[in-house]
């Protein structure tokens, strides 16, 4: 046995219950927390495949930033638990049932249609290196320059827009 | 003469010119009469009428200076189809111009009386703008008789036939809406009414002549079928007695013979001029000139020429006896009429072309004089009426011995209740109207046949050939002239002589000269008109002779050209005996008139003597026999039965009542109503489309529930939405 | 040698949680970390692409999505702190003024 299989296999389960975690928990906090460690565990498939830059700009936006953002939008709401939902009791088994499907669908697509036969290789430990972050930095700053500037027009609208939204009208509550 | 140095082959072709003239002015007068004076209307149309004549004597002169050879001028082409060809062509030979000049000259002399005569009558009867309309009508009656006799062919003959009797309705009925009086009536229009269709008989019986002819001779022109009338009767004798005897209809219809006569008494409910023209001189002669032209026909079935001469005799007889017992004085002249009409059919029946013709020639004359002096004598009394109503204020009475109606006043009532025709309101016209009674007499002595006037020449010969070859005829046409004189005798009595019986005649005034002189015309017509055909002259024989061959000259000539020697009394073709018998026949008959009607003078209010002698006789007599009281029971009555048996009883009940609206409209209405409307419409077609717009609101209130606000749900049909596609992609 | 197929699978696992999760919760927020948890699959699955086909191409274009998802975070939670302000509540449910 391969040692990054048992690690793949593992860290595949705590994916999956994490997520399983969050579908089910009745607190936010709960789910975010859960969310967090799904984060992390996705980080660690990164650094599996070979891509230790990604692998840090996921802990350190999405784990770090994104679900620290929710986390405080969550205390400022209230995480109250919400009452069990009285609308649409077809809704949820018609949801698992389609969910499936889509499932399926996909198996079928890859194992049917698709014949992927590559398997990947370990990551070598040249590639966690800085030469690694330095392609992507080469590719970025030379073939997508121009997506990268957007990318921050982009943020910078996305600011303006958080902070235009919430901003208390004259008078307004909370 | 310098006209017979002038080419004879122009002025055959002016003939055209007798129908058109008539026919402008008629025209003429329709488009401007209007705004012309009642003078130049009737001058205009007595003009064209003139011209007409003019012509006619040119083509005379012309005809017989080309030696009486017939002459087709053709003019227009009418019918064409097929190997059938009836072209409109003129035919100017003896027989058709004497028609002509007899037509146009009688003609154009009433046209000038008629002047005179309309300008009273129509104020007589307070309608002045009627004056045009007389003389239109009477200038189509010249244009289609000229038609009749010129054609070429028996349908050309037809057309004019039918023409004339179109006229003869017009004119008969000519105050449609008036009775003699001028009071609101409808009597004319009956009177006409009857004409057209007793007449209308006796062209079904020439349509079946005319069809039969066509059948067996292919041809209807008169050269066609005379040439080949000896084949055709020898290979099919049955079909020349067919045409010659359905001829025999119409010619009674139109010549007022047995048993078609009883439109003409009526027929003088029209103004005297049209009863002179029409229904004396021209119009009921077409008859006897339809006859005389199909010589060639007649003469070759003695059977058919029998019977022709046997109708004419009877009814000569039978006319005069009813001519006896009449009171209005046209209607005694329109019985005479229908009986020396019977002489001429029976003339021309018997072969005497000639002779029926000769007598067609005299008659015309002294009847147009009767029958035109019988007018002056009716406008005297009309004169004399209204002479004593406007100026010495009080209605004129009835002469009544017993004085019960003196004093007696009508209200204010300015046209009492007189008959201005009934000779028992006459009397003691002589001082009165001179000029008119002694152009009366003359007329008289004509008819009756007195030597030397036109009558005695004209009737003796026909009286001579009946004696040789058919003696019952002779006897019938005997009797039937010693009553013509008894009944002529009778109206002169009647008349002119006696006291008068009623006011109005005893203030009665002689007529005008415009009314007079065309009457001394025609009286001096009516005296020397028999120099036409005198014995060892011949002169109208001859002229004759060349239209209708030997027979008619043969048949005229009686024994005088025969094999045996002609009996002493035969001079020159005149029978001394015949004509003494019937001269002494005519003068004890004017005799017995005198007994009965003359020396002891009728006074007002008397009754007839011969009633009194003869009872029912005399009764019959005067009732016509009941003739029309019998063609009403018999044929007008069942016709109006079976009419309205058609109308009301299968037309209205069957065919309406039941057929149209039980069957008909009932089925249609069941079927709209149930069929359609409860069960197709309301349950099928409305159903169908309610049940389209149900569906509608049904589907679209279920789907309307997947709009339910819910964020969840629409993500939901997005999921749903992708799988699907998804699993469509990869099936494919 | 993992094969490419088990990561594929996973990120298709990852991704259908993530559809369940915005389907059945009722709570926006959980709605919306539902949807980061897709997005996360989706890059996973580039990622692995990557590493297959030896390009750099993949990370890249995952580099741009997380971007792009934080600046969407950051709006969307602005919304909903939004939407609490006049709703006093963050039931989703509540939110059917579409109803039609």
């Amino acid at each position: 046995m391969d040692f990054t299989l048992i690690l793949f296999i593992v860290l595949a389960v705590v994916a999956v219950l994490t997520a399983i975690g969050l579908l089910v928990s009745r607190s936010a906090v709960y789910a975010a927390l859960f969310l967090v460690l799904n984060f992390a565990t996705v980080a660690v498939f990164y650094l599996l495949l070979g891509a230790p830059f990604i692998a840090m700009a996921q802990v350190t936006v999405y784990a770090g930033a994104i679900m620290v953002l929710f986390l405080f939008v969550i205390m400022l709401l209230g995480a109250e638990k919400l009452p069990k939902g009285q609308v649409m009791p077809w809704q949820r088994p018609l949801a698992i049932a389609l969910t499936v499907v889509l499932l399926a669908e996909a198996g079928f697509l890859l194992f049917q249609r698709l014949s992927i036969t590559t398997a990947l290789s370990n990551p070598e430990a040249a590639l966690n290196t800085e030469g690694a972050v330095q392609a992507i930095g080469a590719m970025l700053f030379s073939q997508y320059l121009l997506p990268f500037e957007v990318t921050s027009v982009l943020l910078l609208v996305a600011m303006i827009g958080a902070i235009v939204l919430t901003k208390k009208e004259k008078g307004e509550s909370v | 003469m310098l006209l017979s140095e002038v080419s004879n082959t122009g002025f055959f072709h002016l003939v055209p010119l007798i129908v058109f003239f008539p026919v402008i002015g008629l025209l003429i007068n329709i488009i401007f009469g209007g705004l012309m004076k009642e003078k130049v209307i009737g001058w205009l149309a007595s003009a064209a009428s003139g011209l007409a004549f003019v012509v006619s004597v040119l083509l005379a002169v012309a005809l017989s200076g080309a030696h009486g050879e017939a002459q087709v001028i053709p003019f227009a082409e009418w019918i064409r189809i097929g190997t059938l060809n009836i072209p409109w062509n003129f035919r100017v030979d003896t027989l058709s111009v004497t028609m002509m000049l007899v037509v146009s000259g009688v003609g154009t002399l009433i046209h000038i009386y008629a002047i005179g005569y309309m300008h009273e009558d129509v104020r007589f009867k307070d309608d002045p703008g009627r004056f045009r309309r007389f003389f239109v009508f009477l200038n189509l009656f010249i244009a289609m008789m000229m038609i009749l006799v010129s054609g070429d062919s028996y349908l050309m003959l037809f057309v004019g036939w039918e023409g004339v009797g179109l006229c003869s309705f017009l004119l008969i009925g000519f105050w449609y809406d008036k009775d003699t009086l001028g009071r609101p009536s409808f009597a004319n229009a009956e009177a006409a009414k009857k004409a057209f269709v007793v007449n209308r008989i006796g062209d079904f019986g020439f349509i079946l002549a005319a069809l039969t002819m066509f059948w067996a001779f292919g041809s209807l022109q008169f050269g066609d079928v005379f040439g080949k009338a000896a084949e055709v009767a020898h290979a099919m004798p049955g079909v020349v007695i067919a045409i010659t005897l359905f001829m025999l209809i119409g010619v009674t219809g139109k010549s007022a013979q047995i048993p078609l006569f009883v439109w003409l008494p009526d027929a003088m409910a029209g103004p005297t001029p049209v009863s002179a023209l029409i229904h004396a001189a021209t119009m009921v002669t077409a008859g006897v000139y339809l006859v005389a032209r199909s010589a060639p026909l007649y003469t070759l079935v003695p059977q058919a020429q029998y019977i022709v001469a046997l109708v004419g005799a009877v009814t000569a007889l039978f006319a005069a006896t009813i001519a006896v017992g009449q009171y209005d004085i046209k209607k005694v002249l329109a019985y005479s009429t229908i009986s020396q009409l019977g002489f001429m059919v029976a003339a021309v029946g018997m072969g005497a072309f000639v002779a029926g013709m000769f007598h067609l020639v005299m008659h015309a004359f002294f009847k147009a004089l009767l029958f035109l002096s019988a007018g002056s004598v009716i406008l005297g009394l009309e004169r004399g009426h209204h002479h004593l109503s406007h100026h010495e204020g009080h209605p004129s009475t009835t002469l009544r011995a017993g004085s019960e109606h003196e004093g007696k006043h009508e209200d204010a009532e300015p046209v009492e209740a007189f008959d201005p025709g009934d000779m028992r309101n006459m009397g003691g016209l002589r001082k009165q109207m001179p000029v008119t009674f002694w152009l009366y007499l003359i007329g008289t002595l004509a008819l009756a046949g007195i030597f030397p006037l036109a009558g005695f020449w004209s009737k003796d010969e026909i009286l001579a050939d009946a004696q040789l070859h058919y003696p019952l005829v002779f006897i019938l046409l005997t009797i039937a002239a010693f009553f013509t004189a008894f009944y002529m005798g009778r109206q002169i009595w009647m008349v002119f002589f006696g006291k008068a019986r009623h006011d109005a005649a005893a203030h009665a005034e002689e007529s005008k000269p415009i009314i007079t002189v065309p009457l001394m015309v025609l009286a001096g017509l009516s005296i020397l008109g028999g120099a036409l055909n005198l014995p060892y002259l011949h002169t109208f024989t001859n002229w004759l002779g060349h239209t209708l061959g030997g027979e008619g000259a043969a048949a005229a000539e009686g024994a005088a050209h025969t094999v045996e020697a002609a009996p002493w009394y035969v001079l020159g073709g005149l029978n001394l005996a015949v004509a003494g018998l019937s001269t002494l026949l005519a003068l004890v008959a004017i005799y017995l008139s005198w007994l009965i009607y003359g020396r002891k003078p009728l006074a007002a209010g008397q009754k007839d003597p011969l009633k009194k002698a003869l009872g029912f006789i005399f009764t019959g007599m005067e009732r016509k026999w009941f003739v029309d009281e019998i063609y009403w029971a018999a044929f007008v009555n069942r016709y109006v039965d079976l009419a309205r048996f058609l109308a009301d009883v299968i037309d209205g009940r069957f065919w309406h009542d039941w057929f149209h609206d039980k069957v008909l409209a009932g089925t249609y209405n069941w079927l709209s109503r149930i069929a359609l409307d409860k069960v197709i419409d309301t349950r099928g077609i409305d159903a169908f489309f309610n049940g389209l717009g149900e569906l509608t609101k049904r589907a679209s209130a279920s789907l309307r529930r997947l709009q339910n606000g819910f964020v969840r749900s629409y993500a939901l049909a997005v999921l749903f939405g992708v799988v699907v596609i998804l699993g469509y992609l990869l099936m494919k | 040698m993992i094969p490419l197929t088990y990561y594929l699978v996973i990120s298709a696992v990852l991704f259908a949680m993530g559809v369940l999760g915005v389907l059945i919760r009722r709570n926006p927020l959980i709605i919306f970390m539902s949807v980061e948890l897709m997005l996360n699959a989706a890059n996973l699955a580039f990622v692995a692409f990557t590493r297959a086909f030896n390009v750099l191409n993949g990370q890249i274009f995952v580099f741009f999505v997380m971007t792009v998802s934080a600046a969407e975070v950051a709006v969307g939670l602005a919304l909903i702190v939004v939407i609490f302000r006049t709703k006093h509540s963050i039931d989703v449910d509540l939110m059917s003024a579409l109803k039609g």
